[in-house]
Formats: C-alpha cells, structure tokens, sequence
C-alpha cells in the first residue's frame, strides 16, 4: 500500500513538473500534429488502404512518443535532482511513478491525435472494442519499455539517439502487434479475431513491467 | 546509532579513488573528512549516503546493534551537498509537501515551518526555486536536509555559497546535531573542521 502511495507521489510531482515546464506534452504534442499533417497532405485521405493507414497511426504514435517519454529520467539527471530522489524513497516507488507518468502523457496525446487521425484521415473501424484493447495494451507496453530504456540512457551522453535507436528493437513487438491489431479493428466486426494480438500485447506489457521491476534496481542505483 | 566502516574502497573502471578507509561513528560523535579537491571526499559522503556502492570493504548502520537497511535509512539521513538539487520548476512549499509526503513524515508542518524561519526563508515559501539565489537554495537544501530530524547529518561543503548569517546558523546546527546523533562533514574550511571530532584525510 504504501508502496503504491509513494509512487502517486511521484507521478504527482512529475505531472506538477510537467504542468508548469510543459516540456515533454509540448514535444510529443507538436511532433504529432506535424507528423499527422504531413502524412495527411502527402498520401490523401481516401487513396490509401486500412493497413496503411493502421501502420500510419502507430508510426505517429511510436515516434511522438520517442520524442517525449525519455524526459522523465533525463531531467532527474540533467538538473541533479536524480540523487535528492534516490535519497528520499526506493527505486520501484520511482519507476512506478515515471511509469504512471509516460502512460498519463501517452494516454492525453491519444486523446487529442487519434480523433484528428480519424477525421484528418477518414478513417474508420469496425470494432470500437478492439481498437480502444489494442490502444490501451499497446500504450501500457510502449510507456513500461520507455521508461525502463529512458532511465538506462539518461546518464548517456547522446541521450535522443541512443533512447529512440534502443527502443526500437525492444518495442517492435508493440508496433508490430499495434498496427497488425489497428488493421483487424478496421476489418473484422468480432472480438475473437483480434485475440492473438491482444494476447501478444497483454503477454508484452506484463513481461515487460515485470522485468523493468526486477532490473529497475541495478539501472538506478549503478 | 552507529556508523561503521571497515576498508572502505572505490574505483571508477580501473582508476583508484580511495582504499583502506576505515572508521566507526556513534551518537553524539563527528567526523569530519578533509582531502584536496578531487581526492575523492564527494565520492566517500555519496557512498556513506547509499547514493552509490562502494568496490569494496564493508559499511553498516546499526540501532543498539541491530544492523540498519536502506529502506529504513531514508528516514535517518540528511544530506546537504552541492550535487544535490532540488526541483527548481516548484516552489519551495512543493518541494517540501513532496519530500514530506514520500518520506511519510507525520506532523511536520510546524517543524518546517520553524525551519524555515531559522533559515530566513519565511514569506519565500511560494517563491518559484528558479527565483532563489545560490544562498538561499543553500539554505533551502538544509530545510529539505533537516525536516524529517535525521539521526545522521551529511553536510559535504556545509557553508558553500552562505553569508555569514546562513554560516552562523549552520555552525548551530551542527553543534546541535553533534548533541542529538552523528555529524560528518566534507570540508577543507578550516573553521568547519572546528566541528569535527575525529579526522579521515583523503589523498588522491
């Protein structure tokens, strides 16, 4: 319990940092909408297929995230307030709380880019139920990774690179599984059809906390 | 409580900061630890403090010698060091609310309150900390370092960037601390080594 108080304590101060810095919901804010713009103006609306669009709409979500998610332990580190923190509570309040955060941010941005997506790029799916699934699990997996690779990279020197080229390959399953479950919620009107990738995506985001809870320890503290 | 520290070494890949460091700390005892700059005094309070793991040796806290772990020692220890920083985008009563919130210090509004008047930081309380001067973060930091009434007291360069008002209450408080439970210091000031008990010298 006091565990789970002490990482809502953090996550509120992250969030009361973010509210007046406005860094990190500017960055992914403004690198989705130009990136949505962008793909809007140069492929159409109606030209291109579901499958095109599904990837489109978890390229723009990958990438804003990339973008944001890695300052949460960047600014603990640039501005030296890493050790005010280690010295005050213990590491999995710390993660817990960054990753609460990422997930918060992650979440908000959905909510503002994925109905411009739609009406930006006509599109529509046939199973709400699916597609709100492979949202959420996909953006549970994004932000664990995220902040698990944001807090190896923060003491780096190039941090931007290193964060995004490390994410990658750790979180191709997400992206894979998010576009592949975007396309069946466009197609399929039946909760069943989705169920691997769903499954793929829950397996994904347990193993993945579960591992950044057990690892989370030695990154912090060496 | 007690400190105690037996060949306590560190090395950054294959360069030696220190070695052989050994030393014990009970209540109402000091320790001051003095070096050049660069020997590697920073580097030993971080250790002590659990910030990082030294290569080698062994350190322990112990309460009427039952050994202390690091859950428990947040609680214990206070730390005031030009490396530690606090969050600069909240004033100083978030600052406070959160350190207080997450070290689950109960009661302790009058008690940093009655800090930061002694600091002379009353009426700054909502201050954005980007609009404190080095002085009063300095000051600042021992509010932060002292509100939940450590047991142990880190100070690593105690009086850097204080006037001689902020050095005078810094010298009370030390003399207080050195009355209440343990005080270590990191200083080559020879004025702060006064309140030292017993000498380490670090030599790069």
């Amino acid at each position: 319990m006091r565990l789970m108080l002490r990482s809502w304590y953090v996550f509120e101060k992250d969030l009361r940092q973010e509210f007046k810095s406005r860094y990190s919901l500017n960055a992914i804010l403004l690198f989705s909408i130009v990136t949505l713009v962008a793909v809007s103006f140069s492929i159409g609306t109606f030209s291109a297929s579901a499958e095109i669009k599904s990837a489109l709409l978890w390229i723009i979500l990958f990438f804003s995230a990339m973008s944001g998610l890695a300052h949460v332990f960047v600014r603990e580190e640039e501005k030296h307030t890493a050790d005010t923190l280690r010295l005050v509570t213990d590491p999995t309040s710390i993660f817990l709380g960054k990753f609460f955060f990422n997930l918060f941010l992650l979440l908000f941005l959905e909510l503002i880019v994925v109905p411009l997506f739609f009406a930006v790029m006509n599109f529509k799916v046939a199973h709400t139920g699916i597609f709100l699934s492979v949202l959420l699990l996909g953006s549970t997996g994004l932000a664990a990774g995220a902040t698990l690779i944001a807090a190896i990279v923060a003491k780096a020197s190039a941090k931007g690179a290193l964060f995004t080229v490390l994410s990658f390959p750790i979180l191709l399953p997400v992206l894979i599984s998010g576009i592949s479950g975007t396309k069946i919620a466009v197609t399929s009107d039946t909760f069943q059809a989705a169920g691997s990738e769903v499954q793929m995506l829950f397996a994904f985001s347990v193993v993945i906390i579960t591992a950044a809870l057990l690892l989370f320890d030695f990154v912090w503290n060496e | 409580m007690q400190i105690f520290a037996q060949s306590i070494g560190k090395y950054f890949g294959e360069k030696r900061i220190f070695q052989y460091i050994s030393f014990e700390l009970n209540d109402g005892e000091s320790l001051a630890v003095i070096g050049p700059n660069g020997s590697g005094k920073t580097t030993f309070i971080r250790i002590l403090c659990g910030l990082i793991r030294p290569s080698e040796g062994i350190l322990y806290y112990s309460d009427n010698d039952k050994k202390i772990g690091w859950p428990d020692l947040y609680h214990q220890i206070g730390l005031v060091g030009p490396y530690l920083e606090l969050y600069e985008e909240l004033t100083a009563r978030e600052n406070l609310a959160f350190f207080a919130k997450i070290r689950n210090l109960q009661n302790c509004d009058k008690w940093i309150e009655e800090l930061m008047s002694r600091f002379l930081l009353r009426g700054r309380e909502d201050d954005l900390l980007k609009e404190y001067s080095s002085g009063m973060l300095q000051r600042l930091k021992y509010v932060f370092a002292l509100m939940g009434k450590p047991k142990i007291l880190f100070l690593d360069e105690p009086t850097s960037n204080l006037d001689q008002q902020g050095i005078d209450i810094v010298y009370e408080i030390m003399l207080q601390q050195k009355r209440d439970g343990l005080l270590v210091i990191a200083t080559n000031d020879p004025m702060d080594l006064k309140y030292g008990d017993s000498l380490i010298e670090i030599n790069a």
